[in-house]
């Protein structure tokens, strides 16, 4: 392969059959063949249909995005592939559970600070809190940022879901 | 009326006959005893007991490939299913479509370490094309059928189904058809017409063109080769073929100049490095063959016909990729060109046929004989001579044998040139030639083998006895891992670390040992008589032929190095290799 080509992100999304192992399946040829996994998300997006949607961000020179797609695309329960960055003008959103302990001034500017990012506290004590914070991931890389000196303890993603925008659907 | 009630294994079975399966590889074990048992109260299925289950899945591999029907292997749990693992993992490498049925402990004791329990689905989930852990009896009849579907559609490949004990005890209803419409799976084999359309122009207005066909061809069928014949033939063009694809283009035509790649003619490899248009029809641009990606046929338009998607600018960019099976698209190119009564440009191919042929006169296959020492060259050439006009199959093992059976025996047919490509799995040859010789009773099969390869699965010789398989295995014993000998002496100074066959046993004394016919011949002059020998002699033979030690094979194109910095067998002085490409195998 020629190596010599940009890196670029993309975030694709995979509508599979929801059976046993087919997240196996997806990580496994990612790990085997040395593609790189950003996020990762993935959960059943129709009980009666038993699919489900895993959204996956991934970077690779175009050569190598393109090899994914079609690697995912020949999984045999794999319905469909989309890939976002380019087919669909889309949305993406990460939502994380961010915990900060501290108490005084520190405290208080976090507060402050969680308002600004309309992050939402969800658990409190005297000494910490918990913040839910939803948006882009760059957002929210900012944000445990500006948590970090404010006693920032313990961070949990969900990593990247994304849709196209508009009516159609996948 | 209800649909009678069977238990899981007969569902086995009669899906296994639904789907007409008469021949079945395997090996018993706890795991798998219903079936066995279920396989002991019916007569429509015949099972051939190997000795090893590698050995049951290159011979379902060996009957798959000489029939174009799948292979069935029937194992059981634990050992039975990692013994399985590379022969499943050869046969997704080379395309090759395998149902393996691997037993499983009970399903209330998976993931307890109970006796003989491995994760099967796990471990062959990276060498199947998919697996199945059916979990209740009334899904294992879809199950079955889906897999014979996804084995044998689209780009072929093996797959696992692993069923546990208790469903294989478990009744219940037998209600699918064989025929089913997948849920996700269904590959496209029609390729876009504009893309085909374009490709032509590009064909048509050729003045270097070349193709460059694999084993596509011949997973497609025999209809694939016809076509195939017909369209090279209508344009005039010359043609090679990868090691996979032999056979699929009659090797006897004039406009065919022999394997490309590593081992390929200089007339094949130049012609592809030159050529102003490629036309790819189902290969995959392997390492084996591009060499060094950045001197690839540097000044060509490249077309690519790829039932698998992935296959398509994996490794080299192409200008028209088109998806589809090889004899839907060459059927329309065909259409296509006729009635666009398309010429190629006469002149054009002339001077480029008057440039080949000058290469071809390079005569880069030529050997040297003499009377002390078998060449084992001029062995295949002889065995080739002498099995002219008989229905004749050939397997291979792995090393310069192969390599020199790719050179020296010509096919004029598909489906007769068994080899592990992809994987290179030494031990596939006898086992494989087991399943071509089963499929096809009457005809001769051989395997060209090598003394270390032919120990891996030696064991299987006994099957061979105890069916009656009439196989002819021709070893060319060099003493060495000749392949490896000869890199070491390309790239480690001559350094021959562990290449030395060492010990070997009297190949004549093991073969009667087994049961079976043994010859040996040391002089080119006894070489004749021999083979006559092997050729006539009822059962199984094994002959142990003496050749050059020392032998290299050539041409040869160094790891790392572009199709035009060939190393040929009469200038070996100059040989070298970069450091970068000491790097690559
Ligand atoms: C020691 C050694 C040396 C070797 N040296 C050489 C060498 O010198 N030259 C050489 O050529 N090889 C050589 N090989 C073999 C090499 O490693 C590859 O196995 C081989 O080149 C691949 O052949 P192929 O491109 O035809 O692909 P295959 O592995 O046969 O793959 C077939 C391709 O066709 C596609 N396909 C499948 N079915 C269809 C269909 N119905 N329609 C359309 N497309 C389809 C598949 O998706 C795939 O892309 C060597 C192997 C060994 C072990
Ligand atoms: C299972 C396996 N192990 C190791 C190798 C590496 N290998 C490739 S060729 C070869 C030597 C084969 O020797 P032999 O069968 O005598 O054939 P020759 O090259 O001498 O014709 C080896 C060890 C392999 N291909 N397969
Ligand atoms: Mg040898």
């Amino acid at each position: 392969m020629i190596k010599d080509e940009k890196i670029e992100r993309h975030t694709i999304s995979v509508l599979v059959d929801n059976e046993a192992g087919v997240l196996a399946r997806v990580i496994g040829l990612f790990s085997g063949r040395g593609y790189n996994i950003e996020s990762l998300t993935v959960a059943e997006v129709d009980q009666g249909e038993h699919t489900s949607r895993i959204t996956v961000v991934t970077t690779g020179t175009p050569m190598v995005i393109e090899q994914i797609k079609a690697q995912l695309d020949r999984l045999v329960p794999v319905h469909k592939v989309m890939d976002l960055t380019v087919e669909a003008n889309a949305v993406e959103r990460e939502m994380a559970l961010v915990k900060v302990a501290g108490t005084g001034e520190r405290r208080v500017e976090a507060l402050r600070l969680s308002d600004a990012f309309r992050a939402r506290v969800i658990d409190t004590t005297h000494s910490s809190f918990v913040f839910e914070v939803t948006g882009t991931p760059e957002k929210i890389d900012a944000f445990i940022g500006l948590m970090r000196p404010l006693g920032l303890v313990d961070v949990s993603r969900t990593g990247v879901v994304a849709i196209a925008r508009g009516p159609e659907a996948m | 009326m209800a649909a009678q009630e069977l238990t899981g294994a007969e569902i086995v079975i009669k899906a296994l006959v639904d789907q007409g399966v008469d021949t079945i590889f395997g090996y018993p074990g706890g795991a798998v005893l219903p079936i066995y048992d279920a396989l002991f109260q019916q007569n429509k299925i015949r099972h051939i007991l190997v000795r090893h289950e590698q050995g049951a899945v290159h011979a379902a591999e060996g009957y798959a490939r000489s029939t174009g029907k799948p292979g069935v292997v029937l194992v059981t749990s634990g050992p039975g299913a990692t013994n399985a693992v590379t022969g499943l993992t050869d046969a997704l490498m080379d395309s090759i479509p395998i149902v393996c049925l691997t037993g499983q402990v009970a399903t209330h004791l998976i993931g307890s370490d109970a006796f003989q329990e491995a994760d099967t689905v796990g471990i062959t989930r990276h060498c199947t094309k998919h697996n199945w852990l059916v979990k209740s009896a009334p899904e294992l009849a879809r199950v079955m059928h889906e897999a014979f579907y996804v084995a044998t559609h689209g780009r072929p490949g093996p797959v696992v189904i692993d069923i546990p004990k208790d469903v294989q005890f478990q009744k219940a209803e037998y209600t699918v058809s064989p025929h089913i419409t997948h849920r996700t799976y269904r590959p496209k084999v029609k390729g876009d017409i504009e893309k085909i359309k374009e490709a032509v122009d590009l064909i048509a207005n050729a003045k270097k063109p070349m193709f460059y066909t694999g084993g596509g061809v011949i997973n497609s069928g025999t209809v694939a080769s016809q076509l195939l014949r017909e369209f090279v033939r209508l344009t005039g063009y010359p043609i090679t073929s990868t090691l996979m694809g032999l056979g699929a283009y009659p090797a006897s035509d004039k406009q065919w100049l022999g394997m490309l790649g590593m081992h390929g003619t200089y007339e094949a490899n130049n012609a592809m490095h030159d050529c102003d248009v490629l036309i790819n029809i189902g290969a995959r641009f392997d390492d084996r063959v591009t060499g060094r990606l950045d001197a690839f046929s540097p000044g060509s338009k490249k077309i690519h016909v790829d039932i698998d998607a992935s296959s398509i600018n994996k490794n080299v960019h192409v200008d028209v990729g088109i998806i589809g099976d090889c004899a839907h698209v060459l059927e329309d190119m065909l259409r296509i060109w006729k009635s666009k009564a398309r010429r190629p440009d006469k002149a054009a191919l002339a001077d480029w046929w008057k440039q080949i042929d000058l290469w071809r006169e390079r005569k880069s296959l030529a050997y040297k004989t003499n009377d002390e020492v078998i060449k084992p060259q001029q062995a295949i050439q002889r065995l080739f001579e002498m099995t002219r006009g008989r229905e004749t199959y050939i397997t291979t093992e792995v090393g310069q044998h192969q390599m020199w059976a790719a050179q020296h025996f010509h096919f004029d047919e598909p489906n007769r040139w068994m080899t592990s490509g992809g994987l290179g799995t030494m031990g596939y040859g006898m086992p494989a030639a087991i399943g071509a010789q089963i499929a096809h009773p009457d005809a001769l099969v051989v395997d060209i083998a090598g003394e270390a390869s032919i120990l891996m699965n030696m064991q299987e010789l006994s099957t061979a006895v105890q069916f009656m398989l009439p196989i002819k295995i021709f070893i060319l014993n060099n003493e060495y891992m000749g392949m490896v000998r000869q890199w070491q002496q390309l790239l480690h100074e001559g350094r021959y670390s562990h290449s030395y066959s060492d010990s070997l046993p009297d190949f004549v004394k093991l073969a009667e040992a087994y049961g079976a016919t043994g010859i040996r011949a040391e002089k080119p002059s006894e070489l004749d008589a021999a083979l006559k020998k092997m050729i006539e002699t009822p059962g199984p033979v094994m002959f142990d032929c003496r050749v050059d030690q020392l032998e290299n094979c050539y041409p040869m194109i160094p790891s790392g190095a572009a199709h035009n910095e060939m190393i040929l067998g009469d200038d070996t002085d100059g040989a070298s290799v970069s450091e970068e490409g000491k790097m690559l195998v």
